[in-house]
């Protein structure tokens, strides 16, 4: 039980990345990219391609995050200048990734299995310390991206790539090139969503072409998860949100599956992510038009009533 | 400062529903001048705007600032020069971020924007002072975000947003039109406070004929795409909204409709 809680939480730290990648396109700039499906792959083929032809895994990691910056490009390139539909431009980007990661793979699945990864120092040990080390690790590295995201969102081009999202009159108003900063925020997105595959692959020891697929919903469930969580705030809170709600989605999921009365299957994690996502879209929206609708009710009785005692109807 | 040179647009060309939005608009702002446009509905006095801030792009034609030609400039490159408040109090600030890192964004204009810190110490204290110069009380709430103030609000840090880095040109599109009448008021008193001691070279479209006469030292009248009547500072102070309105219609044969028109 308890093992299969710290696995849970080391991939909470690992697809954290991949959540605040999401975080960029979904939330500031206001834009759902499906590449990071596709993106997540890229990132796992690279490293692991690299890893398995002898590199360093530091350098293969370092590479895997500059394919998935490659690939955001391209999908940006498609939307902004191409001006073609986001939802669109994000599938056909996928599509086409891949055909690519095949290309990089070679071949469907690459096993790590007895090569160096990242964590070779720490799986070579024994349970216990080094397991609590080895969340420590992960944690940290969760910690430091997702605050180096926001001291970037708080430069003057961080500030314009939020408003590119928030309001992009008012910033190309004030010269910015709203083409340019939505590029640059796709790209940025798809780089951490790589990074976070690299990492997972070297974990579980394979990459696989299949292993990004439904990868754009989980990023979905762990920012709306983490939005419910602590609440929508200022950056630092939004950002801490999406690593809690990733973390949160994981350890669930990995409750659910141990949960033997609910007969669940590990293949039912699209469905149940699926299911999650829906609720956490539908139920604000309708409770929040239940509000509006109540308190009109009230406000026009309140006002209505005062007028009756002004004798006014 | 700004010129105008043989400007004109037409809008769906070729179509059935072609139309005259700019024909043959020669029009130039010396340094300082505070012009103000009225017009009937459709008289291309927006399209004029967009044409300057690089919003659209004339069919022929040249716009000229500081003796340049922008021409080829997109509206973004253009930013430097020209500062613009829209009619609508949404469109000129960004909801969810706050007070400073909207004004930061402004002070930015026609930089490149790296990797600095936007708000620094330095730079909150520069937005303090200015927002104290509104005097509604913005400068206390530094870090409120900009979504959660009134439509009035969001416009006052509108126009101190794309004045306090002294732009070469100020647009100013029906800038008070969709505020009730007290917050159009205050509005516009800064306006006229913030034009006057900055000494900004200003277009203001308005429809409020008693506020076209009542602010800056120029009138233009635009009909059906042209300039018809342009009525300079000496005789713009003996100027009334009945004598204004009867040179419209003696000029341009028609009464002037605008079914939003404020005659004051």
């Amino acid at each position: 039980m308890i093992h299969s809680l710290t696995g849970a939480v080391e991939l909470g730290f690992m697809y954290a990345l991949m959540a605040l990648g999401v975080y960029i396109t979904y939330r500031i700039l206001d834009f759902p990219d499906l590449t990071v499906d596709a993106s997540f792959t890229t990132g796992a083929g690279i490293a692991a391609v690299m890893i398995s032809h002898g590199q360093a895994p530091w350098l293969a990691t370092l590479a895997a995050f500059g394919g998935g910056l490659a690939a955001g490009i391209c999908t940006g390139l498609l939307h902004t200048k191409g001006k073609v539909n986001g939802l669109l431009a994000g599938i056909i980007m996928m599509i086409a990734l891949y055909s690519i990661n095949i290309r990089i793979m070679g071949k469907p699945n690459i096993s790590l299995l007895n090569t160096d990864t990242l964590f070779s120092g720490v799986a070579s040990h024994e349970w216990h310390d080094f397991r609590l080390a080895y969340i420590v690790v992960l944690f940290a590295v969760a910690i430091v991206v997702k605050l180096l995201l926001d001291a970037f969102l708080h430069t003057d081009l961080g500030l314009a790539l939020r408003a590119t999202g928030d309001n992009k009159r008012m910033i190309r108003s004030f010269g910015s090139n709203t083409d340019l900063t939505t590029i640059l925020g796709v790209s940025l997105s798809n780089g951490l969503v790589a990074l976070s595959g690299a990492l997972i692959a070297q974990d579980g020891g394979s990459a696989d072409i299949s292993m990004g697929i439904g990868m754009i919903v989980i990023g979905l469930a762990s920012v709306i998860i983490g939005e419910a969580m602590l609440g929508p705030k200022r950056v630092f809170w939004a950002t801490l949100a999406v690593v809690v709600g990733s973390l949160a989605y994981r350890i669930v999921f990995a409750l659910a599956l141990r949960a033997e009365f609910l007969h669940l299957k590990a293949t039912d994690l699209k469905l149940i992510t699926a299911v999650i996502v829906i609720l956490a879209l539908v139920i604000p929206t309708m409770s929040r038009s239940a509000k509006q609708k109540q308190q009109a009710k009230r406000r026009t009785a309140e006002l209505a009533a005062g007028m009756r005692g002004k004798g006014a109807i | 400062m700004l010129e105008i040179y043989q400007v004109s647009k037409l809008f769906n060309p070729g179509t059935a529903d072609e139309k005259i939005a700019l024909m043959d608009i020669n029009l130039k702002l010396n340094e300082g001048d505070f012009v103000t446009v009225i017009g009937s509905n459709g008289a291309g006095k927006s399209t004029l705007m967009n044409i300057i801030s690089g919003v659209m792009q004339p069919d022929i034609g040249d716009v000229r600032i500081d003796g340049q030609s922008v021409a080829s400039k997109s509206e973004s490159e253009r930013s430097r020069w020209v500062g613009r408040v829209f009619q609508d109090p949404m469109a000129g600030t960004a909801p969810n971020m706050t007070i400073e890192e909207n004004l930061s964004m402004a002070y930015a204009r026609g930089k490149p924007r790296g990797f600095g810190w936007a708000v620094t110490g330095r730079k909150r204290a520069l937005f303090k002072e200015e927002l104290k110069r509104l005097g509604i009380g913005l400068d206390a709430r530094l870090r409120a975000k900009v979504g959660l103030l009134s439509g009035g609000e969001r416009q006052a840090l509108s126009l101190l947003m794309s004045t306090f880095t002294r732009p070469g040109i100020l647009l100013l599109d029906e800038h008070t039109a969709a505020l009730d009448p007290a917050r159009a008021e205050l509005i516009t008193r800064l306006t006229e406070e913030i034009v006057r001691s900055m000494k900004l070279t200003t277009l203001m479209v308005t429809h409020n004929m008693e506020q076209a006469i009542r602010l800056g030292n120029r009138l233009i009248m635009m009909d059906k795409g042209r300039i018809i009547l342009d009525i300079p500072p000496e005789r713009k102070q003996d100027l009334t909204v009945q004598k204004l309105l009867g040179e419209f219609e003696r000029i341009s044969g028609h009464k002037l409709a605008d079914d939003r028109v404020v005659l004051g």
